[in-house]
């Protein structure tokens, strides 16, 4: 696909996400859209590492979980401005990543050993913040206090009181935000030189050490970004719901769901996981249309038909739906060529 | 420009490399051959920062490089390639070789720029868009040429470049590697490909068993009787001497 094409392709996507919603009456499909971006930005934190650097993590949850917590907690015990807290849930998240990272790539630990040791941090901070009640509320939570002022909407950043537009369409409109700086973020990624050495890792990594990369500093970056990018879904989550709890920050829920995104929708693109969140949401939503009715209310149903559905995926389009929608295209300009 | 002092390596009681010792001068073509499992990668291994050392130095433009890691070596301009190639297999060949080129050039254009000037000098410039992986094995062979020549090397060390090509390629390879040495690169190299090592080298090192056994021209080198046994043989030496004594009577 030429860069123009391609160009075109991101304008027509961004204009139609940008004011989908206000042709949209069902506060229903306002909030699919919404969760839809929402995965979508946790899918690209996966797949800044994973799916360019080849580091599969089970346990992206502990980014997404410390970013909320810090969102939550810095406002809950001292007060602070949500706008202010969440630089501190961003880069807090990027520490974490950090040291997840110098613990596992100072040692080599690659491909199902970084998944596992990912994934036992992540369960890890899912203790922690049950075990010390008195920093993070342990089990029970922290509930945020509502605003009820409409004047004070934007500097609590909380949308429940605020004018009608903002009451409908804020929270859309701020995951759009984040969607759109962090897609920007990995585009401009992958035009750059460390986006390059990244790649060359998950490629293969003797190889690029032995060309001049500094395999351990480019894979702390990764990680690095990759947390950060998946904290800032955190901080979104905190301000729309107000509340957070071990099980919503650090269970398995999250880190499954932004893989899966990033997977089926494509790892290593950067539309990928847009993708691949709108076909697992709207894969969902049909689950529940069809399986509701006949196999009855059974949680689970639908993890069932997103593991058959993965299999799938990685059995027979490896590239994912944006590598199948190149695959596509490509057939069909080479076709009016011919 | 290198100079390697009584090297040793070993894995689990089996040395690997022992006490070897050799010195690459600026601006020739030096070889190191050798029967399989001499210990002739693992010495390029040892050389290049990917395996450290258990004991002896490595000093590369008089700096001490041992223990360093490879990347940094590649930076100071000594690179290796690998002799079970290892492309970046869902990238072009472009793409390949421009992730070696930022090595020096942090800008993206700049890197494609010179990926497509470094793929003229070995001959691929015509697969440029092409996928590294689906290129054949005497492509590959290229692009791991290129991949190392595009991050500026003043040392290149080439682990057996011409394994698995036939006789044209070989000849277009050697080509390939005396301009790259004309155009002042150092280069060490493993082969066995006698005929080639034979018109491109200026000093050859043998190594049996991890350790130097024999070092010199390599029309003399190869005809020691020592050399002639490691590959040959105990008492082989002496049976060709015969042989070529019947013939003569």
């Amino acid at each position: 696909m030429s860069d123009r094409a391609r160009l075109m392709g991101w304008l027509i996507l961004i204009a139609v996400l940008a004011i989908a919603p206000l042709f949209i009456t069902s506060g229903r499909w306002i909030g699919f859209l919404e969760m839809t971006l929402f995965i979508a930005v946790l899918g690209q934190g996966w797949n800044i590492l994973g799916g360019y650097g080849g580091q599969y993590s089970f346990g992206h949850a502990v980014f997404f979980g410390t970013g909320a917590y810090i969102q939550a907690l810095l406002q809950f015990k001292f007060g602070w401005s949500p706008w202010i807290t969440l630089w501190f849930a961003v880069s807090g998240a990027a520490l974490v990543g950090a040291f997840v990272g110098y613990l596992s790539f100072r040692y080599g630990l690659k491909g199902s050993y970084f998944a596992l040791i990912t994934l036992a941090f992540a369960e890890a901070f899912h203790v922690l913040s049950r075990s010390f009640p008195s920093i993070t509320e342990g089990g029970r939570g922290v509930q945020l206090a509502l605003n009820q002022d409409p004047v004070q909407a934007i500097s609590t950043f909380q949308f429940n009181f605020a004018g009608p537009f903002l009451k409908a369409y804020g929270f859309y409109y701020t995951i759009f935000a984040i969607l759109l700086l962090t897609y920007w973020v990995t585009w401009w990624m992958e035009r750059s030189r460390f986006g390059a050495q990244l790649v060359a890792i998950r490629e293969n990594e003797d190889a690029a050490e032995a060309l001049g990369i500094n395999t351990f500093r480019v894979k702390m970056g990764a990680i690095c970004l990759s947390a950060a990018v998946t904290a800032s879904a955190g901080v979104y989550y905190v301000q729309k719901y107000l509340f957070i709890e071990p099980g919503i920050a650090y269970g398995p829920t999250k880190s499954v769901e932004a893989l899966f995104a990033a997977i089926i929708g494509g790892v290593g693109t950067v539309l990928g996981p847009l993708l691949g969140s709108f076909f697992i949401h709207g894969v969902g939503e049909i689950a529940k249309e069809i399986i509701g009715p006949v196999f009855g209310d059974r949680p689970g149903v639908d993890l069932i038909l997103f593991g058959l559905i993965l299999i799938f995926v990685l059995a027979f389009v490896p590239r994912g739906l944006a590598g199948l929608l190149e695959a596509l295209w490509k057939r069909k300009v080479g076709g009016r060529n011919a | 420009m290198l100079e390697v002092r009584s090297i040793s390596k070993s894995f689990g009681g089996l040395a690997a490399v022992s006490e070897a010792t050799l010195t690459v001068p600026q601006g020739k073509i030096i070889s190191l051959i050798g029967p399989n499992g001499a210990g002739k990668t693992t010495l390029f291994a040892l050389i290049s920062g990917f395996l450290k050392p258990d004991q002896g130095s490595v000093t590369f433009n008089g700096l001490g490089i041992t223990n360093q890691r490879p990347h940094r070596i590649c930076q100071q301009g000594l690179v290796r390639t690998f002799q079970v190639v290892k492309p970046f297999a869902n990238l072009t060949v472009r793409e390949n070789i421009a992730v070696a080129a930022h090595t020096r050039i942090a800008k993206r254009a700049l890197a494609l720029d010179k990926a497509a000037e470094v793929a003229a000098r070995v001959g691929l410039e015509g697969a440029l868009e092409q996928s590294a992986g689906a290129l054949t094995i005497a492509g590959r062979k290229r692009l791991e040429l290129a991949r190392a020549l595009a991050t500026e090397p003043k040392l290149l060390l080439l682990d057996e470049v011409m394994a698995g090509l036939n006789a044209t390629e070989i000849h277009e390879i050697v080509d390939i590697i005396r301009s790259i040495r004309d155009a002042g690169v150092t280069i060490f190299l493993i082969e066995h490909v006698m005929q080639a090592v034979m018109s491109l080298s200026d000093y050859t090192y043998v190594l049996n068993h991890g350790a130097m056994i024999a070092d010199g021209e390599p029309r003399a080198v190869t005809s020691s009787p020592q050399v002639i046994e490691a590959y040959l043989g105990h008492g082989a030496a002496e049976r060709i001497a015969a042989m070529a004594g019947k013939f003569d009577a």
